[in-house]
């Protein structure tokens, strides 16, 4: 299951983050890596893109990013 | 004097510790990427002399967008005494990680955790003493926009209390990085060799550029570390960094209400909801229109009157000092006037436009307006911060423009700085608001109408720059949507007070000041282009009769063109210069208010159909000259500038053409 999957007010669990060096890299910025809790938070108007509760802070992140994050619900 | 650092992560309130610490007002705004460069300021305190800057905001030291270098290279390359690193005390965990980063290259840093009375406020507990001593640096507390605690930030400034533990790693690790430093220490200059250490081992191609640039030498060059980092392929000491700030959160931080982010969330589900989500953006926007509009009708016609009533005061004495009846004239009907039309027709809106603009802005919607309308951007293959910036120009084009910094990759940072025009600055609102009242609506009209009218122009410039942004991604600016994310701060109540003090003197009268700067000279061209005759005839309408043919082609006349060239150095002079130019051909009629404005626009030959060019022309006016500089600088090309003027110039003559000629069948 990925990121791009989860519905709003579901909790995951990264498992592997299979992105380019440069998205990688803005996502440890928010600190998102393996074994990082997830939260879905919210979804725009149109669905894409969506916000996750991340260490605290609501980021929103594109769909595209997202199919690239594997994710396992807890 | 001792030179101080102020780094943090973007949105933590580092431009408020600033100004409390400096007593400057720089602007602070709540969402991410509101300083673009470095502001500094000095201080005195305890007989120390302080020079400080404020660095834009930056997740991480591993930069990516060309504001986040901006502070990279100042905390990992310049000299300075102490770095202070403010964090955001609700959200201490992500913050960790750029101390622990700053850490890694020096000791001399001091911890100021922000934004207490906010996470007071969400029952989020914070052990200042356990962290300090954890990082072994000073930890302060502050809520730098009430100035709690900025005193004790300040007695820290002296402390000596700098225990230099590294972050340690995995003993492996660590020995490596020892290892390396030992071997490096000899070449690279001031820098600190573990950190350079640590880079060699986790590579970043812009990073290590640097870092060899500043000592001259390319490490990796050498087959001894080229063979010693063969050993640490697996070493990832960027996710080691980020579980280090996990574990040091998990031992400060307490949280009384695990749903403290509930209030919040419940907001955003309504202003990002899909039924809701838009159209309650178009609404606050034309309540603010609306505000603007209405409130500004009352106080513009008093400065008018006043400024009249004063007009024959000046006059008499200017006669009394027996100057030259030319000189009189020259200074009362056309710098003066000129002068005062800008300040009765901008100061008022302005002066409201901008405190509720701020009020905002300050809430923190703006970044949910990004959120909403990223689908769109991506669609036209941009950047959704594109939104931010848009916003940012509804102040003023040249600030959008630098404010695309915040925008990772270089081509969508040009097409955020390509289409910002189309978003009317505050230069343009008046002119803009002017012409819908007194055409559309009628001078004692509901603002209603003429608010939903304005809101229509704004969405037609909305609707432009998607085109062109979706034409540049398919022609010259071809590329693919990068990657990026955005975050959504937590609502935080303005300081109503403040912001109005702070709108007035920061935003308002510094436009204003600009405008007039620039309403003088164009006031005294004009005045000598109407005066000045060449056959009898004044030059002015040498130049109208030779502009009129194009002018009356776009549905104008060649005096409004006179006006727009004319307002290149301000978009606010645009319709003060059509007046005067329009007063000097011939049809002099006083005025005192909109209906005399009217009047003698009427009597120049306008309809409905040239107010509507007018509108559309001033939508796609070309960026006026400070946003024409700021492009040249922020793009460094020359090109770019020009195509910058270019688009919208030749958007706005294209559908002037069409409205014009269309309507003519109808």
């Amino acid at each position: 299951m990925y990121l791009s999957d989860m519905n709003v007010g579901d909790k995951a669990i990264v498992k592997k983050v299979d992105a380019s060096e440069n998205i990688k890299r803005r996502l440890l910025d928010i600190g998102l890596i393996n074994g990082t809790q997830v939260e879905c938070v919210l979804k725009s108007p149109f669905n894409d893109p969506m916000a996750y509760l991340i260490r605290g802070a609501i980021i929103a992140i594109r769909k595209n990013d997202c199919n690239k994050i594997e994710v396992e619900i807890i | 004097m001792k030179i101080i650092a102020l780094a943090g992560n973007p949105n933590v309130g580092k431009s408020t510790v600033f100004n409390s610490l400096t007593g400057l007002h720089q602007h602070t705004g709540n969402w991410p990427g509101k300083t673009v460069s470095n502001a500094s300021g000095t201080f005195r305190y305890n007989k120390e002399d302080y020079k400080i800057y404020d660095l834009p905001g930056t997740y991480s030291l591993i930069s990516h967008s060309e504001e986040e270098e901006v502070a990279r290279d100042f905390i990992c390359f310049d000299k300075y005494d102490l770095c202070i690193v403010v964090c955001d005390a609700v959200c201490l965990e992500r913050n960790l990680n750029l101390v622990l980063q700053t850490l890694e290259i020096t000791n001399k840093v001091i911890v100021c955790v922000n934004l207490m009375d906010e996470a007071n406020k969400k029952k989020i507990k914070i052990d200042l003493n356990k962290l300090s001593s954890i990082l072994g640096v000073p930890v302060v507390g502050t809520s730098a926009r009430n100035k709690n605690g900025v005193n004790n930030l300040l007695e820290k400034l002296k402390s000596t209390d700098f225990n230099n533990i590294n972050i340690k790693y995995s003993d492996e690790i660590e020995e490596k990085i020892l290892f390396l430093s030992n071997y490096i220490k000899e070449k690279v200059k001031d820098l600190n060799p573990r950190w350079v250490a640590i880079n060699l081992i986790n590579y970043n191609s812009s990073l290590y550029k640097k870092i060899t640039e500043y000592i001259g030498i390319n490490l990796l060059e050498d087959d001894f570390i080229q063979n010693q980092l063969l050993e640490c392929q697996n070493f990832n000491l960027v996710d080691m960094l980020v579980t280090k700030a996990e574990d040091i959160a998990r031992q400060v931080v307490s949280y009384d209400d695990k749903n403290y982010k509930n209030k919040d969330l419940k907001i955003d589900k309504i202003t990002t909801s899909k039924i809701f989500g838009i159209p309650l953006m178009i609404v606050m926007l034309m309540v603010i229109f609306w505000l603007t509009i209405k409130g500004a009708n009352y106080p513009s016609s008093l400065l008018f009157n006043f400024f009249n009533f004063l007009e024959d005061y000046i006059l008499k004495f200017l006669t009394l000092l027996n100057l030259p009846s030319f000189l009189i004239e020259l200074l009362v009907s056309g710098v003066y006037k000129v002068l005062t039309w800008v300040v009765a027709v901008m100061l008022p809106p302005m002066a409201i436009f901008f405190p509720l603009f701020t009020l905002l802005e300050d809430l923190g919607y703006l970044p949910r307006i990004a959120f909403n309308l990223d689908k769109m951007f991506k669609k036209c293959k941009a950047c959704g911060k594109q939104a931010l910036t848009m916003c940012m120009g509804f102040g003023c084009n040249a600030v959008g423009v630098s404010g695309a910094r915040i925008i990772d990759s270089p081509r969508e940072r040009l097409i955020a700085v390509l289409t910002n025009v189309f978003v009317p600055c505050n230069g343009r609102f008046p002119t803009m608001i002017t012409i819908i009242t007194i055409f559309f609506v009628g001078i004692n009209g509901s603002s209603l109408y003429s608010v939903v009218l304005l809101t229509g122009v704004i969405l037609l410039g909305f609707i432009l720059t998607f085109i062109v942004s979706y034409i540049l991604s398919k022609t010259i600016l071809k590329g693919v949507p990068s990657s990026f994310t955005l975050e959504l701060p937590p609502y935080r109540r303005p300081q109503i007070c403040k912001v109005i003090i702070r709108s007035i003197f920061d935003r308002t009268l510094f436009v204003l000041g600009r405008a007039v700067v620039v309403a003088i000279p164009a006031g005294l061209i004009i005045w000598l282009l109407a005066n000045l005759t060449v056959n009898d005839i004044s030059l002015l309408n040498h130049i109208a009769t030779f502009l009129d043919p194009l002018g009356k082609l776009l549905g104008l006349d060649g005096v409004i063109l006179i006006a727009f060239i004319l307002g290149f150095p301000a978009n606010e002079i645009v319709i003060p210069i059509m007046l005067m130019a329009y007063m000097a051909t011939g049809n002099l009629v006083e005025y005192e208010s909109l209906e005399s404005l009217k009047n003698i626009l009427i009597a120049n030959g306008w309809t409905i159909k040239t107010a509507i060019c007018v509108l559309i022309f001033s939508l796609c006016h070309y960026p006026c000259s400070t946003t024409c500089l700021t492009i040249k600088k922020e793009t460094g090309s020359f090109k770019w500038t020009l195509l910058a003027i270019i688009i919208p110039t030749l958007i706005g003559i294209i559908l002037c053409f069409l409205i014009n000629h269309i309507s003519n069948f109808i």
